[in-house]
């Protein structure tokens, strides 16, 4: 290699339980001597700093970088190099600054938090005496492109240099390597990305360091250690000759760049370097020649269908094959006595091994989703032969572990989430009874009496839909049901299931369950003769010091009255206001072209419907997630390619703008620029947290120019959807006995409809209202908010009554133009949909309203022509009061 | 950089600066009682307390002035508190962690108080340097071999202790903070952190010295760091100065001192023991034996602060003083800014 690569340095990676199995084993087990023999194995080999890493969420990871780190400190022949303390959370890297006598690197901390805790943390690493590397991350993400990459570590080094005086040569950035050829687009260039920006830190910020994580690189070739190879050793290459000087990756391992079969490294650093278009496909259409070993192309491995029937359903259902899924079942039936014995026997063992791997966490939840796909396609295929034995001698139904109706309740239409749990259920042998959304209570009464089910599982996602749970519990009680209520969904918690439902079903037992991933235990729990009584006793005594613990938080909340607070308002600098927008009245567009909106999406949020935690696009190299986060990953974006070309769904959109202007809390909306003639009137809540005069009191009125300021301000509005035919979709996927293709198809509408609010908001402040004309953002700083102006939608925090929706929609005529309606809790239907207001003003921002006092309710309320109790209702979740008690005190 | 930081660094350019000699063997030659160690103050305390040499600050406050006073007048520029086991770890053998504050304070106070004396007698500068010892604990040395991931104090412990040593040394009216006789160099960046959040909670600093400890002829400390490897495992703290005593003679000690001269962008403080104890544990370097070595340290070019650890007395410093007298102090060398770790040992970053 060049004289530059002698000097790389080589951190030893294998005392890294995030990157080492061994080592995570090793230490989950408390195997620490063993642990120390990788460590000195790793110095003898050669690594010249040992990184250290405890990041493993079933350690106390504390725990074992200090005891790890004070074994090491009695071992001279390991503690003679330094150690790169690696960590994610800073109170484990502290733990381990605290440990060793040596000069060490801290690994790593970012501007992720911001810049007063970077400060924090840089100050301290400095007074524990340490190097650092910094991760380009600011508070809007991770730095993908080269300028955001330069510009991150820029102001790192600055931050680092002039504030907290730390020596330059102490500092290593870490730029973010991330994959390349995955098929992506914005991806190609992420190797070029790193590599400039290298070059561009070495040459503008004196003494840094560069280092990186290079496996993640070549991720798309897992599998193919030749063609990672070479893809490490192109990318080293270049990278190294540019100045990186350290790198968490065993270099020595790498084939030399010279040696590199020259067919192959002219194709990786096409690859790397993004020479050309088709780089990807035609590195991916050699990789398989260079596989190493078998020359031949790679073919599937199909050795699983040589073992007994039962053993290749088993395969099918864990892998989530339907390939043979009919020809096995089939060949299942014939050797069995009754149809019905191939689902209780061979596809029921299948489903119990996808049941205790999921419940180990060995299996995800988009893993699991395709299992019941085969699952019920196997169902599908014997229940002819079922009908048919039904029909000659009345042969015994199926036997299920037990009953479970399930609802979204009336008002709401949100059912991923309830759709996913009814799957993990029926992976149990549960059956699922689901009445699907906006369900009314009489209806879910009805069916629980006609099906005798055990269970009634509820899920909601928007606000107004926990006072319809309070009010399903209390039918229940009143109808003398006792059967377990499960409570899940967004808007849900255990809280509220505590102190609000709980109450209102005595004779039954109202459960709150945080993810599908617990449903099963929850419901086997509460189906089980022996341990039923002290599972509900359990739950009704944490209930009961919820309740007690949230009664007692009620009373220390001290709001400032809405005087005082509407006092401390947001001066609104008049200066700022932005010009009149491009036109005034409304706007309706239709059929926007999905491919359009497939750039803006958010797919962090994507990943967390499916219960996988992390962010995109870490989340696809996550060691223990990652597998099912990149096959849900390329199932999705598979979709997204056929929903674009076959259009499945429809995104249409309606904004409107109008003269404005803010009166008190409320924002007044006038016919035309002349201002004499009110169209409507927005109303606005303001928050009643105790703040000084540094921080106002905000109500989303203070972002509009005030009536009597003599400057002309415009406040406009939108209605996005992305589900028109999502309903036909859904429908097609159920009649394919498709739940995975089904709840992907919704969740991907999801994705779109928020997607198409970005691009709307993106094109308004652009074109429409056109107050940023030159904007160029990348998608991560659209998702960071990193504009003028801000679009809250009502029901969220800055305005959480859902109600001020109907104005909004009255504006738009969203029903009659985009085809977009209001249910009775206003929820938006279909719902792949948002709406909301624009403010254009560049102080407006987002903000939590938080608790407010009964003061203001009731202004509100009058404001908003509303009794008290029903505009009570509306906004309990963000009462400061109780309102029961509120109204008897006076009353007195 | 502070005013006396300044002053120092200035003085340093022009000579090399002599630190004082041993307190301890002072100490002995005046053979305190039990009695006397206690005085009235102390008389029914539960604990012998012969042998807490540092507790003289309160029960026998004018000898230790006094023996401060001798170390100016034989040609001392920094004396050192007797304030060595002044924490309330090291106190805690005699019951007496509540007393670590006030016998800083008080330490500081006396050293402070002979200076003034020492200055209006000659017109020249004098500094008090506050002392912070190791204490009796090690944070990165388990006391129990069967059980190697042990550890009978937390860098937490000592942090809290050395802060409030520190309080109580700027509290006295300590012109420097002493950190001396270094044998685990966790402990001292334990010091280090202590120091450094009480200058941010002060809004001032004073200058820092750090000592280490080579403890045997192996040239590691006891927590088995090379001399470099030490120097970057401390450089954080930006010392005025760095070096070595205790442990080890004149001679003994010169490469390692040789060492850290050469690596060390601060000034370099050397202050040995008088030779190596003899059959009867006793140090027994002539003060001209002993000065002609350090002498030849000043020859050398390797050192900018010159004093005597355990064994040596006024006669000692006077010798030392007047061997370097005259002689060129160190240049501090121009180090190339690279990153430099350490574990046990030294590891420098070869890229510019």
């Amino acid at each position: 290699m060049t004289s530059a690569a002698s000097r790389f340095v080589n951190v030893g990676e294998r005392t890294n339980v995030t990157g080492s199995a061994k080592f995570r084993k090793l230490i989950t087990n408390g195997d620490y001597a063993a642990a120390l023999d990788v460590a000195r194995e790793q110095v003898e080999n050669g690594a010249q700093i040992l990184d250290v890493n405890m990041d493993e969420g079933l350690l106390d990871s504390e725990k074992a970088m200090t005891e790890f780190l004070n074994l090491v400190a009695s071992e001279p022949d390991i503690a003679r190099v330094p150690v790169m303390i690696d960590s994610s959370k800073w109170s484990v890297i502290e733990a381990g600054l605290k440990c060793v006598q040596g000069k060490p690197i801290v690994n790593s901390i970012s501007l992720k938090e911001g810049e007063e805790a970077f400060l924090h943390y840089a100050r301290k690493v400095r007074a524990y005496g340490a190097a650092v590397v910094v991760m380009a991350f600011d508070e809007t993400g991770q730095a993908d492109t080269f300028a955001r990459k330069t510009e991150i570590c820029a102001r790192a080094y600055k931050i680092l240099t002039e504030q907290v005086g730390f020596p330059p040569e102490d500092i290593v950035f870490d730029p973010n390597v991330f994959a390349v050829a995955t098929g992506i687009e914005e991806h190609a260039n992420y190797g070029v990305d790193f590599i400039e920006a290298t070059k561009w830190i070495r040459e503008n910020l004196p003494h840094a360091h560069i280092s990186g994580g290079v496996s993640n690189l070549s991720f798309a070739f897992r599998g193919n250690e030749p063609v990672r190879a070479a893809m490490h050793s192109v990318f080293l290459y270049h990278a190294i000759a540019v100045g990186m000087d350290m790198g968490i990756v065993n270099a020595g391992a790498l084939p030399v760049y010279d040696d590199i079969d020259p067919e192959l490294r002219d194709l990786a650093e096409d690859v790397v370097l993004n020479r050309r278009s088709d780089a990807t496909d035609r590195l991916l259409a050699a990789a398989d020649r260079f596989k190493g070993g078998k020359a031949e192309a790679r073919v599937v491995d199909n050795k699983w269908r040589d073992q007994p029937v039962e053993k290749r359903l088993e395969h099918a259902l864990v892998h989530g094959v339907t390939e043979f899924i009919e020809t096995d079942t089939e060949e299942a039936r014939q050797k069995a006595e009754r149809p019905l014995h191939v689902i209780e026997g061979p596809l029921m063992a299948g489903m119990n091994v996808v049941g205790d791997l999921f419940g180990s966490g060995k299996m995800f939840l988009p893993q699991v989703v395709k299992s019941a796909r085969v699952m019920k396609q196997a169902v599908a295929y014997l229940m002819p032969f079922m009908e048919e034995e039904k029909r000659l001698n009345g042969g015994s139904e199926r036997s299920s572990a037990g009953k479970i109706l399930m609802a979204t309740v009336k008002g709401d239409v949100h059912d991923i989430g309830k759709n996913i749990v009814g799957v993990v259920l029926q992976c149990n042998n549960y059956e699922v009874i689901d009445l699907g959304v906006m369900a009314p209570v009489q209806k879910i009464i009805a069916a629980a009496r006609e099906h005798k089910v055990d269970v009634i599982g509820l899920s909601g996602l928007i606000t107004p839909s926990l006072d319809e749970m309070v009010t399903v519990a209390s039918e229940l009680e009143r109808e003398g049901f006792d059967v377990p209520l499960l409570i899940g969904g967004a808007t849900t918690s255990k809280i509220h299931t505590a102190v609000k439902i709980h109450p209102a079903y005595e004779r039954g037992q109202a459960v709150y369950v945080l993810d599908a991933s617990r449903a099963v235990g929850v419901v086997s729990q509460l189906l089980s003769n022996d341990n039923k009584a002290a599972y509900v006793a359990g739950i009704q005594a944490d209930y009961a010091r919820l309740a007690e613990q949230h009664a007692r938080a009620q009373e220390d909340k001290a709001r400032a009255p809405i005087a005082s607070a509407r006092a401390n308002r947001m001066a609104l600098d008049l200066s700022k206001v932005q010009p009149k927008p491009s036109f005034l009245g409304t706007k309706v567009l239709k059929s926007i072209p999905l491919e359009t909106l497939i750039p803006y999406i958010d797919w962090t949020p994507f990943f967390s419907t499916w219960e996988l935690r992390g962010r995109y696009p870490d989340i696809l190299t996550d060691e223990k997630q990652g597998e099912a986060a990149r096959s849900l990953y390329e199932d999705a974006t598979a979709m997204l390619r056929q929903m674009a070309e076959e259009k499945w769904l429809e995104a249409r959109a309606v904004i409107g703008f109008w003269p404005a202007a803010a009166r008190g809390d409320d924002i007044v909306l006038f016919t035309d620029d002349t201002r004499t003639q009110e169209l409507a009137t927005l109303h606005t809540l303001r928050q009643q947290m105790a703040r000084g005069k540094d921080r106002p009191n905000l109500a989303l009125a203070d972002f509009v120019a005030p009536e009597g300021s003599g400057v002309p301000d415009y406040v406009g509005g939108f209605a996005v959807t992305a589900g028109i035919g999502e309903e036909a979709v859904a429908q097609r996927f159920a009649r394919a006995n498709d739940d995975y293709g089904g709840i992907l198809a919704k969740a991907l509408a999801d994705r779109l409809a928020e997607a198409a609010a970005e691009w709307m908001h993106a094109e308004v402040r652009k074109t429409h209202w056109g107050y940023a004309p030159g904007e160029a953002l990348s998608n991560d700083d659209l998702i960071a908010e990193k504009y003028d102006g801000v679009r809250p939608a009502p029901g969220y925090p800055a305005q959480p009554d859902h109600t001020e929706k109907g104005a909004l929609f009255d504006l738009l005529d969203a029903p009659e133009a985009i085809g977009l309606t209001l249910t009775e809790s206003y929820a938006m239907w279909p719902g792949s949909a948002v709406s909301g207001l624009y403010f254009s003003h560049p102080d407006s921002r987002y903000f939590g309203l938080g608790k407010i006092d009964r003061d203001q309710v009731a202004d509100y309320a009058a404001r908003k022509g509303y009794a008290l109790d029903v505009m009570e209702k509306w906004l309990a979740p963000v009462l400061n009061y109780d309102p029961v008690r509120a109204a008897k005190i006076a009353a007195e | 950089m502070t005013d006396t930081e300044t002053t120092i660094r200035k003085l340093a350019a022009e000579r090399i600066l002599v630190l004082d000699g041993a307190m301890g063997t002072m100490i002995q030659q005046r053979k305190f009682s039990e009695a006397d160690f206690r005085a009235e103050r102390f008389k029914d305390w539960g604990h012998d307390l012969k042998g807490n040499n540092d507790l003289l600050i309160l029960t026998q406050p004018d000898a230790i002035r006094e023996i401060h006073l001798e170390y100016f007048r034989a040609g001392a520029d920094i004396v050192e508190t007797n304030t060595f086991s002044s924490t309330t770890i090291a106190q805690a053998d005699y019951g007496m962690e509540a007393l670590a504050y006030e016998l800083n304070v008080e330490g500081a106070k006396l050293a402070r108080q002979a200076a003034d004396i020492a200055e209006k007698e000659d017109g020249r500068p004098r500094f008090v340097a506050g002392a912070i010892g190791p204490t009796n604990r090690t944070a990165s040395i388990s006391p129990d071999v069967n059980n190697p991931g042990f550890r009978a104090v937390t860098f937490d412990d000592l942090a809290a202790a050395y802060g409030e040593a520190a309080r109580g040394l700027i509290d006295g009216g300590a012109d420097l903070i002493l950190i001396e006789t270094i044998f685990d160099t966790l402990n001292a960046k334990a010091a280090v952190f202590a120091i450094e959040e009480l200058y941010a909670e002060l809004g001032r600093r004073l200058p820092v010295m750090i000592s280490g400890t080579i403890t045997d002829l192996s040239g590691r400390t006891l927590s088995g760091q090379t001399p470099t490897a030490f120097w970057n495992a401390l450089s954080h703290a930006r010392p005025i100065s760095v070096g070595l005593n205790c442990a080890l003679g004149a001679k003994e000690m010169r490469a390692h001192i040789a060492e850290l001269a050469r690596v060390a962008d601060t000034l370099i403080c050397a202050y040995p023991n008088a030779g190596l104890p003899n059959e009867f544990g006793l140090y027994d370097e002539s003060p001209e034996a002993m000065a002609e070595l350090v002498g030849e340290f000043a020859d050398a070019g390797l050192v900018n602060i010159v004093g005597g650890c355990c064994g040596t007395t006024p006669a000692h410093i006077a010798a030392i003083a007047q061997a370097v007298k005259g002689k060129a102090p160190r240049k501090i060398p121009d180090i190339a800014p690279k990153m430099r770790l350490s574990g046990l040992e030294p590891f420098e970053m070869t890229a510019a």
